[in-house]
């Protein structure tokens, strides 16, 4: 044992961290180029057992890191990549701190998980291979991403997960609403990256100006991007006080507001939640590792990185609040009327991360607990998200429909799905012992203890909320009457490829709950171990229960209650289920708007007017032409008179001059 | 005679071409093909000699600021004109140079169907490539202005007579407003002929000419406008749409990769180097230009039915790019110009190729008559996506190296000591000109989306087959280049760098 | 008396007369040239024109040293003029037969 002990006290795992990003890299270009055409098997086989690799040298780099009793500060392995000029450039690296550890810890693991569990899941699909691959490379860039030292990193892999999504949303290009949705998904993130990107342009203009004198002073800061630089107090304080102002905000405000946009997009923040919801199109299991329990949480990942910069405004960080609160609450509501059991799932996620960024948000108020909070909720939401997300694929796969008013009966048929399905849905209400009582309750503390009275009621209220549809959910899908009896196969559980992820982040999402992350992540360590205040909690489970109740009460017994109910608020159930007609304003900007407005007028424009003005060059010379050719009389005698004529007029000319 | 031998090899190979029976068809092509592959080879070979050296001494270039050439031949030629035979090559140029090989050479793989006349197209491509060659090595404007005319005019022959659609027009169209624009170059260069008191065409001498301020100020727009031409500068585009699509495949990949990047070549090496004080003058105008070109060129894409068309558009936009990186006027701007030339070159040529390769099995090009079409033909539909992914500036691919070099020369500008523009302004054209990465995703997207997914929707195209070797090595090429430039960019920046200190040198007013 | 008639100056043409004489032939020969109708007029005053220069070359000769290139160069143009004429006429003979008339106003043919 302590030979086994002994292998992390050498640093080895730190010092090689690149391992962490060249691992899934070769599994993907070797999955991708090598062995698609080869062999499904061969392909699933490999991808699975390099992100397990990867997984477990994650797990060295932890151990490392505690058995050591230090966290490496700075870039554990960094190379230069791209020079735009002397002082200024961008290097890849991988950045092994607490922030970081969390994250990587998370993406391999749930990445693992859900690579084993594919291999169950995508059995007999013909595009298996592209699947592992693309698995693989986005694995790949949400490690990227995660492992960060500085903001253009930061923004490659960015877009790299952008595009890993993308392909996997679409992964069936034949199902039109596939191919929508993947194109939704990127465009709607490239939109917001837009706003990242000019917020990384004021960021590096503003640090390229001070680098030569800030920059000597911060350890490990090797160029304007480096985060060691962005978020040192020297910067921070110099780009605070730069007057320049617009809009009536701050360059500084404004500048993380734009990079907040990029988090919004990624993140699926009201009001560019809209590609998340039909990201659902994907394989399941995407949907799980993609859209659940990593790339969405990025945004909030960003925010935490830039969290010293973020303290520094309160403009921006306030906008997090009311961004993350009202999404909170918005996709909560949604959430409620949805009858596909994945968008349910799709618009929980949307409310937990609302969560996730309103905990950060708060910290206005003077109290740092809220970062912690927030990440100690992506760490146990990644779990139960990614689970319930796994168990909703193995009941689609089992009965091929994601109604889940079809489903029901399930408990039996399947009880491994059931039992965690059940765990995965009493952690995400927030029931002790559970994990996501702990996450959610640091929240919720956190939200009070600023005095965010506000946020802290509507907070309560969105977890009475997910208590109620996350019940929904089940007790539609396991309890009630089973309505597949038509079908000729009995639902059953899968084979142990599918079960076994299933079991372990069951597991997980019980137990994660009891990490002591508040030792190694918090922005100011003694303001996350004060406060503890009873009633904050207590209130939690109280509210829950009321929801799971009222869930209990509908969706057990007659459908009449609920139909009921539904009648009474018509108009307003309406409203919510087409989910506020934000998809169709959307639609109605671009197809109308800018399609019809900017890019057919430009188009015609080009055409008519542009071309038209070459065109008119060419008619004039033409016509021109065509007028001259009447002096072109055939009589020679009439070439003569101007022949002569023009010589006696020369001869005039140079006689005068 | 290295560069010499880079130029007249595809000439040698042309003759080869034209004394060919014109029965051996196979045999012309292959002579082609490997007359074009001995000349890539040949530019491999001299880019590692040359890589090496930058490389090498790179502390030494990256703070010497003196023009440094390499390889050079100067013979006189016509002394008593000032007229000399003298090439060379710098960064800039080998850049150049190493994107057309690999362009002509994917190109003639991808014509290998060419059946109509195989001979003379065969040559005058090579022919029309000698050209291109020897206005990226000269060094004397008389023979830059030479090779430049070689360039362009077999153009309206190959749109003419091998083109499709409307050739005629197209063919005439972008012939004559080209020759415009040589109209302008040739007067501008006479002007620096007489302006320099030097009389001599010689580029280096002439870089040390003290140039009045005024008349850098009038002869500047000239030839900047002259190039721009070429360089689809808005409004003078409008040749590019029409002319690339009804041109056939290989011309169009050669046209749109190599050709259009003539335009920011002379831009940069000609009107920016020899006349800094006139750039200075005008850069904020054609920066605020080229901020229209790159948007409008997206937008326009956006409505386009037809395949060429919509890459037309997005070429408008992208070359916008390299001239709006030139009149930033500073280190990053124009380096990120020159990455852009290449990137672009690389994935136009890609973008035609495949259009070419998708036409010769649908036989439509209109984008809503296909769908569908990753199923059949799965190489093609990836390659399409790798250079749309290019061309919306993923990073991993070369087009984020150039477009992240413009924006950020764009938006720093003002701090980097290289001129006197107005900050704001140029900050404000940069903000507006980034709106093109979501429209190019827009664009992009709908249009791939529209062609290679969702369910096959004509049944005669179920049976389609995928590339053949040939196309598969012309494509596979192209796109290795775009990934290898987009994971190790230092591989373009370690040459370009050096040959672009002197330009701002000459900017920030020394030499 | 005769001999003083014969050697005073004013009774050799000075080279003004010449030139008088040769303008007038040119004026002549252009007139005839814009004026008439018939192919063989035209090609007659075109003579005209041409042996004007032919004299003017000639008495520039005389009157600037005597050497005797001008004098070649009237050769040349009366050498040059012949083979034109031959030239001319079978062009006339061709358009005879061709449309059975040598009036040049009817030969609008490349007019516009």
């Amino acid at each position: 044992m302590q030979n086994f002990i002994n292998i992390f006290t050498h640093g080895i795992f730190i010092k090689h961290a690149w391992f962490v990003l060249a691992v899934p890299f070769l599994s993907f270009v070797f999955v991708g180029l090598v062995l698609r055409p080869l062999s499904k098997k061969a392909s699933g086989l490999i991808a699975t057992l390099s992100i397990s690799v990867t997984t477990l040298f994650v797990y060295g780099i932890i151990a490392e890191c505690f058995l050591m009793h230090r966290v490496p500060s700075g870039a554990a392995w960094q190379v230069p990549w791209l020079r735009y000029q002397d002082g200024l450039s961008a290097t890849l690296g991988v950045l092994v701190d607490p922030l970081s550890l969390l994250l990587m810890c998370v993406v391999t693991t749930v990445s693992a998980l859900v690579h084993l569990y594919s291999i169950g899941y995508m059995r007999g699909d013909e595009g298996v291979g592209r699947y592992f691959a693309f698995l693989n490379l986005f694995t790949f860039s949400m490690l990227g991403l995660v492992v960060a030292p500085n903001i253009l990193q930061i923004f490659i892999f960015w877009e790299l997960v952008g595009v890993s999504s993308f392909l996997l949303i679409g992964y069936y290009y034949e199902k039109p609403q596939a191919v929508a949705a993947s194109k939704k998904a990127f465009i709607v993130t490239r939109f917001a990256d837009l706003g990242f990107f000019i917020g990384i342009f004021i960021l590096g203009y503003y640090g390229f100006q001070s680098f030569s004198r800030l920059g000597p002073t911060v350890p490990q800061a090797l160029s304007p991007f480096d985060f060691a630089y962005l978020t040192s107090p020297a910067f921070i304080e110099f780009f605070k006080h730069e007057t320049y102002m617009i809009f009536g905000l701050s360059i500084f405000s404004l500048t993380l507001i734009l990079v907040f946009m990029g988090a919004c997009g990624k993140s699926a923040m009201f009001p560019l939640h809209i590609w998340l919801p039909d990201a659902m199109e994907g394989p399941t299991p995407v949907s799980a590792l993609i859209h659940a329990a990593t790339m969405v949480v990025a945004g909030v990942y960003l925010v935490a990185r830039m969290f010293p910069l973020f303290v520094a405004s309160p403009e921006a960080l306030g906008l997090v609040q009311c961004v993350g609160t009202f999404t909170c609450l918005f996709a909560a509501t949604i959430g409620c009327t949805q009858d596909d059991i994945k968008r349910v799932l799709a618009f929980s996620t949307l409310s937990q991360i609302g969560y996730m960024m309103f905990a950060l948000g708060v910290c206005h108020g003077g109290n740092t607990l809220g970062y912690t909070a927030s990440l100690f909720h992506l760490f146990t939401h990644a779990f139960f998200k990614a689970l319930l997300f796994l168990g909703a694929g193995s009941i689609i796969h089992a009965l091929h429909t994601n109604n889940v008013w079809e489903m029901g009966g399930l408990v039996k048929a399947m009880p491994i799905t059931h039992l965690t399905f059940l765990v995965a849905t009493l952690s995400i209400s927030g029931i002790p012992p559970f994990s996501g009582f702990f996450s959610k309750d640091e929240i919720l503390l956190s939200a009070f203890i600023n005095h965010q009275y506000l946020t802290f009621v509507i907070a309560l209220l969105v977890a009475g909320l997910t208590s109620f549809y996350m019940f929904r959910v089940y007790f539609l899908t396991f309890w009630s009457e089973a309505k597949w009896h038509g079908h000729v196969h009995k639902p059953q559980e899968a084979s142990w490829t599918m079960t076994l992820p299933l079991l372990l982040l069951a597991v997980l999402a019980a137990i994660s709950g009891f990490t002591p992350i508040a030792k190694w992540i918090f922005y100011t360590k003694s303001q996350v171990e004060s406060h503890r205040l009873f009633f904050v909690p207590v209130f939690g489970v109280l509210v829950a229960a009321f929801g799971f109740l009222l869930a209990m009460l509908f969706y057990t017994g007659d459908r009449k209650i609920v139909d009921h109910v539904v009648l009474k608020f018509a108009w307003m159930y309406g409203v919510i289920k087409h989910k506020f007609y934000i998809d169709e304003v959307y639609l109605w900007i671009t197809k109308k708007v800018i399609f019809r407005f900017i890019a057919f007028p430009v188009a015609w424009f080009d055409r008519r007017i542009v071309d038209g003005g070459v065109n008119l060059a060419a008619w004039v010379t033409r016509k021109t032409g065509w007028l001259l050719r009447f002096l072109q009389t055939g009589q020679v005698q009439t070439y003569g008179i101007w022949l002569v004529s023009g010589g006696l007029v020369m001869l005039l000319v140079l006689l005068t001059l | 005679m290295q560069v010499s031998c880079l130029v007249f090899l595809p000439l040698l190979t042309a003759f080869l071409v034209i004394m060919t029976p014109r029965r051996f068809s196979y045999l012309i092509r292959w002579i082609s093909v490997f007359g074009t592959g001995l000349h890539l080879a040949l530019t491999i070979m001299i880019s590692f000699l040359f890589w090496a050296e930058a490389k090498g001494d790179g502390e030494l270039l990256r703070t010497s600021l003196v023009f440094k050439l390499h390889l050079v031949e100067k013979i006189s030629w016509f002394d008593s004109l000032g007229i000399q035979y003298f090439v060379g090559i710098d960064g800039i140029s080998l850049t150049m140079v190493v994107l057309t090989s690999i362009i002509i050479f994917a190109g003639v793989l991808a014509s290998w169907n060419v059946k109509e006349r195989a001979k003379e197209f065969f040559a005058l491509l090579l022919i029309l490539v000698t050209g291109v060659f020897g206005v990226f090595v000269s060094f004397d404007l008389f023979l830059f202005f030479m090779f430049y005319e070689l360039a362009v005019l077999p153009m309206y022959l190959l749109i003419g007579i091998w083109g499709t659609g409307p050739k005629e027009y197209a063919a005439m169209k972008l012939t004559l407003m080209l020759l415009i624009g040589s109209a302008f170059i040739l007067v501008g260069f006479f002007a620096l002929y007489y302006g320099s008191g030097f009389y001599t065409f010689d580029l280096i001498k002439l870089a040390t000419a003290n140039f009045p301020v005024d008349f850098q100020r009038w002869v500047f727009p000239m030839i900047f406008v002259g190039f721009g031409v070429i360089g689809a500068l808005y409004p003078l585009h409008t040749w590019s749409p029409d002319g690339h699509s009804s041109a056939p495949t290989a011309v169009s990949m050669l046209h749109a990769g190599v050709l259009m990047k003539l335009g920011g070549y002379g831009a940069l090496r000609i009107a920016v180097f020899l006349l800094p004080e006139g750039a200075k003058y005008w850069g904020l105008f054609f920066m605020g230009l080229t901020t229209i070109n790159i948007l409008y060129g997206s937008f326009g894409a956006i409505w386009q039915k037809d395949l060429k068309y919509f890459t037309a558009y997005s070429s408008v936009s992208h070359c916008g790019f390299v001239l709006f990186g030139i009149s930033a006027l500073n280190f990053m701007g124009m380096k990120g110009a020159v990455i852009q030339m290449f990137s672009h070159g690389i994935m136009t040529g890609l973008f035609f190729g495949l259009i070419g390769m998708v036409y010769g099995r649908t036989h439509t090009r209109i984008i809503s008559e296909m769908g569908g079409l990753a199923r059949v033909m799965p190489w093609l539909a990836t390659c399409f996506y790798i250079g749309g992914l290019a061309s919306l500036g993923l990073p991993g691919l070369s087009g984020f190296i150039a477009e992240s070099h413009v924006f950020l020369g764009g938006f720093f500008g003002h701090s980097l000591q290289s001129v006197g523009q107005s900050g704001a302004l140029m900050k404000t054209f940069t903000l507006i000109a980034t709106l093109s990465i979501v429209v190019t995703a827009v664009y992009v997207l709908r249009g791939l989306g529209r062609v290679f997914q969702g369910p096959i929707e004509n049944a005669e195209f179920a049976n389609l087959e995928d590339a053949m070797l040939s196309e598969k090595l012309s494509t596979g090429i192209l796109v290795v280049v775009l990934i290898v430039v987009g994971l190790y960019p230092s591989i373009l920046i370690d040459v370009i760098e050096p040959a672009i200190r002197p330009v701002l040198n000459r900017l920030a007013g020394g030499l | 008396m005769l001999a003083s008639i014969f050697n005073s100056p004013y009774f050799y043409p000075s080279i003004y007369h010449w030139l008088v004489l040769s303008s007038a032939l040119f004026s002549i020969g252009i007139y005839g040239f814009l004026t008439r109708k018939n192919a063989v007029g035209i090609l007659i005053s075109l003579e005209l024109c041409l042996n004007s220069g032919a004299l003017n070359f000639v008495v520039f000769d005389y009157f600037r040293g005597n050497h005797i290139d001008g004098k070649i160069m009237a050769l040349f143009i009366i050498a040059v003029a012949a083979a034109e004429v031959v030239i001319a006429m079978a062009i006339f003979v061709g358009m005879f037969k061709h449309k059975k008339t040598i009036d040049v106003t009817e030969m609008n043919q490349m007019r516009n």
